[in-house]
């Protein structure tokens, strides 16, 4: 910048007008932009398909994807300026405006809340004077609200600039604030490192892993490319073959036979097919892929190229949340070593197989498939219709197998125990372990490697919660059921309760229907893509109908609208999340009925307008006390 | 599973669920799924060796004949059943994002402009059912948006109205949301009214420009989804395409400038006939 200092003196001597100045400078940084984006555009092979890839740079490099730099990507991409808007305003990690030079997006999930982030959020507010959802007059520090970031575990837990800090206090806030303000680099202000790999030099984090137990899959010892080797040593039906033996079914949550999808992919016609892992883990209360990925990212990688061989795939991706960039780094040097190794690129001299990582920006609807799909093609994570279905058509309109991270590492165990020694593990129709990452009121939050057919009370006794203080568990999610206790004796497997994993234990305590039930509405309502009108439009009215409730305006009628209006949205929606979206509403009136009854009266009409908020304004500025006649 | 239970032979036996007191839904909801891929995969085989095949499905107890593979919505519109859609185009790739079209087919609720004929098919249409999760769906378009028929230039051209008079709607059982939304009216062809905006996304995969680039997409998500027009390529634009992407708009959402209201009020297309009469081959 000597450029600059050039003009700077030009100033002093007099020799340029302010406004003159002004205009040099505006002009140097619009060149400085336009070399920057032309610089992002051609490290992606000026593809539009990296869209993701390119915004990400975009908004680290200026801290916003401004529309500037969205005239000029679609000018470098060829494409037009509605369509790169289209994916910048989808994410919630994109910003037209700068986020802050530090921005801080603290998790309000329910978890979250139940462990204290809005006293957190209170803290960052007084320590930093900026409001949540606001940047700062000098654009120094952001304060943002963000869905769960996968650290139930060990919440209240906020990132900044990407870096993870858990178990939040006023103190820790404190501290945050002062080196924030003292302009710190943010890797720095982490002084204490987790567990396991998450203090390896790459990754350098304070998460901890929380593993709770061994498990025959997932947790026992598992020794690197003992599976990929015997995987080549077979004929790929025969890798098939051994994985329906196993019986695995999907562990994202949806269930679906993990053999028989591969099986149809390797029956798809296509020159080129691809192995996609699904490590978009976003449903709240979920962490379980967060603990493979730190601690079994070898075990991953060796099931994808599995698959890969399997279904005749030579490209992997994984498509990886914006809220574990923090692994980039580490997971990057993981598949550096497993190259070196011949266990990706030329996979021990067999088949050709890489993988690269893809990340998200913060969409919980890329989570289904097919919108991870789209997302990982750059666009916007809107789920597709169904037919065709990716084993058919996929990535990039090729057949494509797209698993859950836990899947493919129980894979590569697979390999190695055979099919058959995996399906005595687990009841009848659910084989095998399953990993549940339990949150909420229990005294060992943590990730649980445990046998399908565990009874719900078995859970809540190996994680340390009173059954006798425990009012529900929240069972996978807010798109699972909230159960109560008459229920506890149902078994964790796919034929009664199935579940990708999150388990939510919610104490006496708790208020359920408005520290839960709204709290997953409320999510549900933000991450919907948008795209068919009953998920779009009846979560918003849900939402408000159940606030209603909640604030004791609610009528009898109130609860058959709840119930007849869930019932439309899941019947007529279009994927995964618009069907199962009312069940923080649907499963809460099916199991805790009562709670909404001792809320709404039985009349036919009960005004909600509340003439003293309505005149409170105008009556302070006039300076007179109001008289109600009721 | 009905149809396709009997594709499975001895295999799928083992994933049956054994467990009497399992809450089933899921399972079948698994199993539903697992059918329906394996039926896709063979079509998608079975394409590339037999190009045409006509066959035989019901709907509502009409036995019909329509080309297997094609959307149902098309198949019924051949056979003079009418099944209501906003954002259809027969040709054009679906978008499945309006939902009125929602059937039954063989007893599970699916989108008519997404799902392929298969033979056989029982279809349920015009049933009660499902005409009240219909006009639920017009209900919610109404009052998600800004919608004052008697001041709009597509009145008695509009689908959404004509829908909402076939459902016979009275007021939308939901609260009106009056939300606040932006027009673009600086375009020299096109005047965009996003408060109309049914988000039916035929414009974003009809209108192209000259070289091929979208000229209209989407901006944010759920609530907060708008449409959203190209200024640049707008004003590219041929007065031909410009008129295509009004006419092609269900709603009054997309209006040709300097051009309204060539046709009175109450002489236009559905002013004369209820929406489907021409499918249903009814006249006055």
């Amino acid at each position: 910048m000597s450029c600059l200092a050039f003009l700077h003196s030009a100033i002093f001597v007099n020799q340029l007008t302010i406004d003159k100045y002004l205009l040099i400078i505006t002009k140097l940084e619009i060149d400085f932009m336009e070399a920057t984006l032309q610089k992002i555009v051609e490290k992606y092979g000026k593809d539009s398909a990296r869209l993701m890839d390119i915004l990400y740079d975009v908004q680290v490099e200026f801290n916003c994807v401004s529309d500037k730099a969205v005239e000029k990507l679609a000018e470098l991409l060829n494409i037009s300026e509605v369509d790169v808007e289209q994916t910048r305003s989808f994410y919630h990690f994109f910003s037209k405006r700068p986020a802050g030079k530090y921005s801080v997006y603290l998790n309000n999930s329910a978890v979250a809340v139940m462990m204290g982030a809005n006293e957190i959020a209170k803290t960052f507010e007084q320590e930093t004077g900026v409001k949540f959802g606001e940047v700062a007059a000098d654009g120094s520090i952001g304060l943002h609200m963000t869905a769960d970031i996968g650290m139930n575990d060990q919440e209240p837990a906020a990132l900044i600039n990407g870096v993870v800090f858990t178990s939040l206090n006023a103190t820790k806030v404190k501290e945050l604030v002062a080196g924030m303000k003292a302009g710190k680099n943010v890797q720095d202000m982490v002084t204490s490192f987790g567990d396991g790999n998450n203090a390896n030099e790459l990754m350098k984090t304070m998460v901890k892993n929380n593993i709770m137990n061994d498990g025959p899959v997932l947790f026992n010892p598992y020794e690197v490319g003992v599976g990929l080797k015997k995987a080549v040593e077979m004929d790929p039906k025969a890798i098939i073959n051994e994985v329906k033996t196993s019986a695995i079914r999907g562990r994202g949550g949806a269930g679906f036979p993990t053999g028989m999808k591969w099986d149809f992919c390797s029956q798809a016609a296509g020159d080129k097919k691809y192995v996609v892992c699904n490590a978009d883990e976003g449903e709240p209360g979920t962490f379980k892929d967060r603990v493979l990925l730190t601690e079994k990212a070898e075990m991953l990688f060796e099931g994808m190229a599995i698959g890969g061989y399997a279904v005749g795939a030579d490209e992997g991706i994984l498509y990886l949340r914006a809220e574990y960039r923090y692994m980039q780094k580490f997971l990057e040097n993981v598949l550096a070593q497993m190259r070196s190794k011949n266990m990706l690129g030329n996979v021990m001299g067999k088949f050709k197989f890489d993988i690269r990582i893809q990340f998200g920006a913060g969409a919980y609807v890329c989570g289904e498939e097919t919108a991870l799909i789209e997302s990982a093609e750059g666009k916007r994570g809107e789920p597709r219709n169904k037919p065709p279905f990716p084993v058919q058509h996929g990535y990039m309109n090729k057949p494509t197998i797209v698993n859950n991270v836990e899947t493919f590492c129980a894979v590569s165990r697979i390999m190695e125990k055979g099919g058959a020694w995996y399906k005595a593990i687990g009841t009848a129709e659910s084989s095998g372990t399953k990993l549940l990452s339990i949150s909420g009121d229990c005294a060992k939050p943590g990730v649980y490697e445990v046998v399908w057919g565990m009874t719900v009370k078995e859970m809540l006794a190996l994680c340390g919660a009173d059954v006798a203080k425990t009012q529900a568990v929240q069972i996978a999610g807010p798109s699972g059921v909230c159960i109560n206790p008459s229920q506890f004796d149902r078994k964790i497997a796919i034929e009664d309760l199935p579940t990708g994993g999150s388990m939510i234990v919610v104490g006496n305590q708790r208020n359920l229907l408005k520290d839960l039930s709204l709290n997953f509405m409320e999510f549900m309502m933000d991450e919907s893509c948008g795209s068919c009108a009953p998920c779009r439009a009846l979560n918003v009215i849900l939402k408000e109908k159940l606030e209603k409730v909640i604030s004791g305006k609610g009528i009898t009628k109130d609860i058959a609208d709840l119930e007849e209006w869930s019932n439309t949205l899941s019947k007529t929606t279009r994927c995964g999340l618009g069907q199962t979206s009312s069940n923080p509403i649907a499963t809460t009136l099916k199991n805790f009925r009562n709670k909404y009854e001792e809320l709404v009266k039985d009349v036919d009409y009960q005004s909600e307008f509340d003439m003293a908020a309505s005149v409170k304004d105008s009556c302070a500025i006039v300076g007179r006390t109001p008289k109600f006649h009721h | 599973m009905g149809l396709f239970s009997n594709l499975f032979g001895k295999k799928m036996k083992s994933l049956e669920p054994q467990v009497p007191q399992a809450d089933k839904v899921v399972e079948a909801k698994v199993q539903e799924k697992v059918s329906e891929v394996k039926q896709e995969v063979k079509n998608d085989i079975q394409k590339e060796t037999n190009m045409s095949n006509k066959v035989k499905f019901v709907i509502d107890g009409k036995e019909c004949t329509a080309e297997k593979g094609q959307y149902i919505v098309d198949a019924a519109a051949e056979n003079g059943v009418y099944i209501p859609t906003l954002c259809h185009m027969k040709g054009l790739i679906p978008a499945g994002s309006c939902r009125i079209c929602t059937c039954k087919v063989n007893g599970r609720n699916m989108a008519a402009c997404t799902t392929p004929l298969e033979d056989g098919m029982k279809i349920e249409n015009n049933i009660p059912e499902l005409n009240e999760l219909r006009k639920t769906i017009v209900e919610v378009l109404f009052v998600e948006g800004n919608h004052f028929c008697p001041a709009c230039e597509k009145s008695g051209n509009c689908e959404l109205q004509a829908l909402g008079y076939r459902y016979l709607m009275m007021v939308p059982r939901f609260p009106y949301t009056f939300p606040k939304k932006e027009v673009v009216a600086d375009t020299p062809k096109i005047y965009l009214d996003r408060n109309r905006c049914i988000m039916c996304k035929k414009c974003v995969r009809l209108i192209k420009s000259n070289d091929g680039k979208n000229v209209f997409a989407f901006h944010g998500r759920g609530a907060h989804l708008q449409i959203n027009i190209d200024r640049k390529l707008a004003a590219t634009l041929s007065d031909a395409k410009a008129q295509e992407a009004m006419d092609i708009c269900p709603v009054g959402a997309i209006l040709r400038k300097e051009k309204g209201f060539d046709e009175a009020i109450g002489t236009r297309k559905y002013d004369k006939l209820p929406i489907g009469s021409d499918i249903e081959k009814i006249s006055n």
